[in-house]
């Protein structure tokens, strides 16, 4: 027999689950939990069918285990475009909301619950997939070695979907712990430590058991993400439950600890999440696609050290004039405007990977696309910094400019070295000679070009009206505006910022046929990329 | 441990220590004949061949 103790563990877990929903404290939990016990049932039907057993007689034949270990990273691939049209559609479901709040549909669909959804969707489950997937396919391409742990990658695999899942239905129940980016309740945050812990084991392990002598700095990128998210992950969502089988719990801080710690949470999250894994991402696809290595591997480790040391205490500068000491706000904008240099040294290390070769941008949109990521990261680097400054951040904090600035990074950044690898990849890892259209890639890189630049543009717009609003001051010294003229004021700056979130969704979907065509191995019919013209097949008159 | 002490020690031997490692670092990677071996590891992700574990 083969396969079975998979089938088994699940199966037990379904009814523990069902055990916990029977038992449960609170109506939210038992919902909740049900769910779960669902999902695992069901799972545990598919394991079932798919244990194997050995002719009578003949042991069960061997199964291959050579070569690289690449059907967990083709699923990766597709739940990262999956999950990427999820939370692009349901980021722009709640951009119309907020232009048009008669679409809160309650209490499902309102925006209170849709946007922790959006932000998930889009970091952890497009972004943290992307990030997985890419990750196991880079640790063995640079360290020539299979990934280890065997059916262990495979447990990463499922079990983050199996977070993301919780997630989210708890967000749609409304389940919460109200900290930005960490809002699942103590028992999902769990089991994401579980699988993180086994991710960490899966990525360790092929590095230890290497062919390669030296460790690519791209494998320091990925690691360190995974370490920090760890430790990120483990100290903000210290808590309390208030029972074994609820869903409520209490923070383990207070106060402006909390919020410090919620902040120095978030801020690496993005430091460590959205730039560490990336430029993991980055350091390897850019030098493949290129075709040369990286323009300075001595600057790439020098970016990677002055990073991590960075990065790590930028967070206060999220918490500007609030209750949190007057140092610790400098620090963080000193440190953050400091980052500027390791962010702009790696931006210049990856464009500069060009040099000699920036023919190729005409003839290569998926080069193309991956060098607009780099720019993209340059902008929203310099922005990040100079929005840091208490006096800058005096007039942007809690106006839609952080909002604009956060998508210019995420659609820009993270967004787009993620599709250029997605398309690095797909012709890779499913056999075929190439794409099967890179005119589809070049409509994609202007769609979700305009997309951004629409977006960021009415966002600027948009937060610095509202921050000159609420700081407008009569000659008695009232406030001249009240709240909702200032959100009627940005009205049609938030339409816009819909269509412009509408056009990066339209992008996404073309990649999404695109790759979905590369699979089956179609390849399309169409005058190659760069001008040059195909023979004219129409006679002259 | 109480706060005080702690932050005596983390904005002192703390401060040394992380500012030494990050110093120490640079230097290193620029130490002589870094240089070569850093092109010739630039060169791992074309090394590898599809199923050559």
């Amino acid at each position: 027999m083969r396969n079975h103790p998979e089938a088994i563990l699940v199966g037990l877990a379904a009814l523990a689950a069902m055990f916990a929903a029977a038992f449960s404290q609170d109506h939210l939990f038992q919902t909740h939990i049900t769910i779960l016990c669902l999902i695992l049932a069901g799972s545990t039907i598919v394991l079932l069918r798919r244990v194997e057993f050995a002719a009578p007689g003949k042991p069960l034949p061997e199964r291959n285990t050579s070569g690289y270990m690449d059907d967990v990273i083709r699923y990766g691939v597709i739940a990262t475009v999956f999950w990427g049209i999820v939370g692009f559609l349901v980021g722009v479901a709640i951009a119309a909301q907020l232009a048009w709040p008669e679409l809160n549909l309650q209490p499902y669909f309102n925006f209170g619950r849709l946007r922790p959804i959006h932000t998930s969707a889009v970091i952890f489950a497009f972004g943290g997939n992307a990030l997985i997937a890419t990750s196991f396919y880079v640790v063995q391409r640079t360290c020539r070695a299979r990934l280890f742990g065997g059916n262990l990658s495979w447990f990463v695999f499922w079990g983050y979907q199996l977070f993301i899942v919780m997630a989210a239905t708890g967000y749609l129940l409304g389940i919460t712990q109200s900290k930005e980016y960490a809002e699942p309740e103590w028992y999902v945050d769990i089991w994401l430590t579980i699988v993180w812990v086994a991710y960490l084991i899966v990525f360790m392990g092929t590095i230890i058991k290497r062919k390669e002598p030296h460790i690519y700095v791209a494998n320091w990128f990925y690691l360190s993400f995974i370490v920090t998210v760890a430790m990120l992950h483990l100290v903000n969502n210290a808590a309390v439950p208030v029972s074994f089988l609820g869903v409520k719990s209490y923070s383990a801080f207070s106060g402006v600890q909390d919020a410090l710690t919620q902040w120095w949470y978030g801020h690496n999250a993005v430091g460590f999440f959205l730039t560490a894994g990336f430029l993991g991402m980055m350091y390897y696809f850019v030098p493949k696609q290129a075709n040369r290595p990286v323009f300075s591997y001595r600057l790439s480790i020098i970016h990677f050290w002055a990073l991590i040391f960075l990065y790590i205490w930028a967070g206060p500068h999220h918490l500007h004039y609030t209750a949190l000491p007057d140092w610790a706000q400098t620090l963080g904008m000193v440190f953050s405007i400091m980052l500027w240099m390791p962010s702009w040294g790696g931006m210049i290390n990856g464009l500069m990977t060009l040099q000699g070769a920036w023919d190729k941008l005409r003839t290569d949109p998926i080069l193309r696309m991956m060098v607009l990521s780099l720019a993209f990261y340059g902008m929203s680097t310099f922005e990040g910094p100079m929005m840091s400054i208490k006096s800058v951040n005096s007039l942007s904090h809690y106006t839609d400019w952080t909002i604009g600035h956060v998508h210019s990074g995420a659609l820009g950044w993270n967004g787009m070295v993620t599709f250029g690898a997605l398309y690095y990849l797909v012709p890779k890892l499913w056999g075929r000679s190439q794409l099967y259209s890179l005119r589809l890639v070049n409509w994609h890189i202007w769609l979700a070009t305009l997309g951004i630049v629409v977006y960021a543009s009415v966002m600027w717009v948009a937060g610095i009206t509202q921050g000159l609003m609420w700081r407008e001051y009569d000659d008695q010294g009232f406030l001249v505006n009240s709240f909702i003229e200032t959100v009627s004021a940005i009205h049609p700056e938030y339409v816009m910022r819909t269509a412009g979130g509408g056009l990066y969704l339209a992008g996404a979907l073309v990649m999404a046929y695109n790759i979905w065509r590369t699979i089956r191995g179609d390849v399309r019919e169409e005058v190659p990329m760069g001008g040059k013209q195909a023979p004219s097949t129409v006679p002259a008159e | 441990m109480d706060y005080s002490t702690f932050r005596e020690i983390a904005d002192s031997w703390g401060l040394l220590y992380l500012f030494a490692m990050f110093v120490g670092a640079i230097f290193f990677t620029f130490r002589p004949g870094s240089k070569k071996i850093a092109e010739d590891v630039a060169k791992i992700p074309f090394k590898e061949d599809d199923q050559d574990v």
